[in-house]
């Protein structure tokens, strides 16, 4: 693989996919003293909000340590060179929240939609278009579920609505390197060529970096991932590995290698509530396909219902359940019980 | 029964023929009108067929004989931008207006909830809030009337088929009217909404969860009967109105999980989400129309 000279744009997602391992509870202090620390080392945009984006303060969810608009206030205002990005869900967030992230600092909205239903973005990417200045991405999720074609088609709807910039996103952590290939190669064609294509990748089948490298070489040039893999699942592309073998392989990051390494090892893994890896249950959701931020709540189901956190990751797949419905993890684990016997 | 309360529906789209063919078995509602704007609308076809009178004028094509024709409930099955507008028209005829846009100009009515007190207080305009709303907001309401409710949060999975252009288009009044409905007529304190399209195939079912939050420790018992009482009047107009799983109690956070079948009358058995809407107006239709045969209520305009 030859991409030596490219230059890509990294960007962090311990302070919102991070949000997840952390069931929401990354103090505003702790968000700070990460985000200086990651300004320091040079890495470009790093997005700050609850887990599940904005608005994603609920019961179905997990009520955050504190509000997306304390959060951004409290980030955007520390940082000298790196910009702050939000993540917004149409049907958790709304316009509004969106207003307000960009009234606290924020220079990137991505929009996220499941990967067949970019339609829902128009109304928030409209929005977005007509704020001045502001970096718009579209971002399709569980990419893995439709073939390129049909997830091209959804990238277009979102790039006709004012995207900038799409993402194809494996939510699941479920892609393999030619999987990201034939998907990314196939927008890199069909896209206009200023629009920029970026991927964001899970590590529940360790094919973080592998993916992430296949969708540089393909044609994109943004890529997601978090220092130590702080994310849902097994984690997201682990960003200091993936900035180390960029240098190897002479792709310009602009990020200080040996900072991002401190900020995971000595900011970022103490942090953590358990170590964020491939476990059984991680490794499952890759297997599966099912959406990374699932983890945690299959396995408190299981341990409340007594029953395997893998076989209910595994229904889950088999129902094709999309992100967001966190909801039917209760109901799915009383389905079981009940079957089982262990309930009445 | 002999005497029925004449209606017209504007709309004759999805919700609209489906809502046809529910009023065509009421016992207190005669449909005589389908207004469209395309000449060429199947569903215009289909209510012609059925013997109603039809335009492709919009409501202007109705409005010279609608006073004539003993129009007294319409029904607005179209959109939102052009609700306004509709409902002065009509009302100025002497009919009441039943809103299934989310434009939420009129009070909100859920039928199992607060439907006497909307056409008690003689409302010409009632808006049907969306329908995850009509899904959620009865068992919100299930809960506060057991004791007080400081939050819900409703989460209505749709299948992608049976999620229109509207909706998409313009998503968060979706959030927004749902969640001030868990609020206005579900009795919680404060209320969040969530929806989520899933496009699987075969298409899957609505699927509902509530969650409320109590102030203090949930009655455990009192809730479950209140629940159970309430799920059986929303089943009086869905029969598909089912509860899957709970109450689930995990200290004061209530959860209940439901499924919502449709009856299949015009729409497919699993977008229970279109067919409560329907269903909901066309009991709300039927509740006004006691009331006018009763002689307790004559629609006028204002």
């Amino acid at each position: 693989m030859d991409i030596k000279g490219r230059k890509i744009t990294v960007h962090d997602m311990s302070l919102r996919d991070g949000m997840h391992p952390k069931r929401h509870q990354i103090t505003v202090a702790q968000m700070v003293d990460i985000a200086k620390a990651m300004d320091e080392a040079g890495i470009p945009l790093i997005e700050v909000t609850h887990g599940d984006g904005l608005g994603g303060a609920s019961v179905n969810y997990g009520f955050p340590a504190a509000s997306d608009e304390e959060y951004l206030t409290a980030v955007c205002r520390e940082m000298k060179n790196t910009k702050v990005s939000a993540l917004l869900l149409p049907g958790i967030g709304t316009v509004d929240h969106l207003k307000m992230a960009v009234d606290c600092g924020i220079s990137t909205i991505r929009v996220a939609t499941h990967c067949t239903e970019a339609d829902v973005s128009e109304q928030h990417l409209t929005m977005a278009s007509q704020i001045k200045g502001l970096d718009r991405v579209g971002f399709l999720m569980m990419a893995h579920m439709i073939e390129a074609d049909e997830l091209v088609a959804q990238l277009k709807l979102m790039e006709g609505y004012g995207a900038n910039c799409v993402y194809i996103t494996d939510s699941a952590g479920y892609m393999l390197p030619d999987d990201v290939t034939s998907r990314v190669a196939l927008a890199r064609s069909e896209l206009r060529p200023e629009t920029e294509l970026g991927f964001h990748g899970h590590h529940n089948l360790a094919m973080g970096i592998a993916n992430s490298l296949a969708a540089v070489a393909a044609g994109a040039n943004r890529i997601d991932g978090s220092l130590a893999g702080l994310g849902a699942g097994a984690g997201n592309t682990p960003l200091e590995v993936f900035i180390a073998v960029c240098e190897r392989m002479g792709v310009e990051t602009g990020v200080d290698l040996f900072k991002a390494m401190d900020i995971a090892e000595d900011k970022i893994v103490p942090m953590m509530d358990h170590l964020v890896r491939v476990d059984r249950d991680a490794l499952t959701l890759g297997y599966a396909g099912v959406y990374s931020s699932f983890l945690l709540f299959a396995k408190r189901s299981a341990q409340k219902y007594n029953l395997s956190s893998r076989d209910i990751l595994v229904e889950l797949g088999r129902r094709r359940t999309v992100g967001g419905q966190e909801d039917m993890i209760e109901d799915l684990a009383l389905d079981m019980a009940r079957a089982r016997g262990t309930i009445q | 029964m002999s005497k029925k309360v004449k209606a017209a529906i504007i709309g004759p789209g999805n919700i609209g023929t489906d809502l046809l063919m529910k009023a065509m078995r009421s016992e207190l509602i005669e449909p005589v009108w389908m207004v469209g704007v395309e000449a060429e609308s199947p569903g215009l076809k289909r209510a012609k067929e059925m013997g109603l009178k039809t335009t492709s004028g919009g409501v202007d094509g109705m409005l010279p004989t609608m006073k004539a024709d003993g129009v007294q409930i319409c029904f607005d099955a179209t959109s939102a931008y052009v609700h306004a507008e509709n409902s002065r028209k009509v009302n100025a005829q002497g009919a009441v207006m039943i809103d299934l846009t989310p434009a939420a100009i009129g009070p909100f009515c859920v039928p199992s909830v607060n439907l006497a007190e909307a056409v008690a207080a003689k409302a010409m305009n009632v808006n049907m809030v969306t329908c995850g709303g009509q899904a959620t907001i009865p068992l919100v309401a299930a809960v506060s009337r057991v004791q007080a409710v400081s939050y819900g949060e409703i989460v209505a999975t749709v299948s992608s088929k049976s999620a229109g252009p509207g909706t998409r288009k313009n998503i968060d009044e979706f959030t927004r009217t749902t969640a001030s409905g868990i609020e206005k007529v579900g009795g919680a304190a404060s209320g969040k909404a969530i929806i989520v399209i899933n496009p699987a195939e075969p298409p899957l079912i609505m699927r509902d969860t509530v969650h409320c939050l109590t102030v203090d420790e949930p009655d455990q018992e009192a809730i479950t009967r209140s629940v159970l009482e309430m799920i059986k009047e929303v089943q009086k107009y869905v029969p598909g109105y089912t509860l899957k799983n709970g109450p689930v109690f995990d200290g004061k956070r209530v959860s209940i999980y439901m499924e919502v079948e449709g009856l299949g009358d015009f729409l497919p058995r699993y977008s229970g989400n279109l067919d409560i809407m329907t269903a909901a107006g066309l009991r709300t239709a039927e509740m006004y129309a006691e009331q006018i045969l009763a002689g307790n209520f004559v629609p006028t305009a204002a």
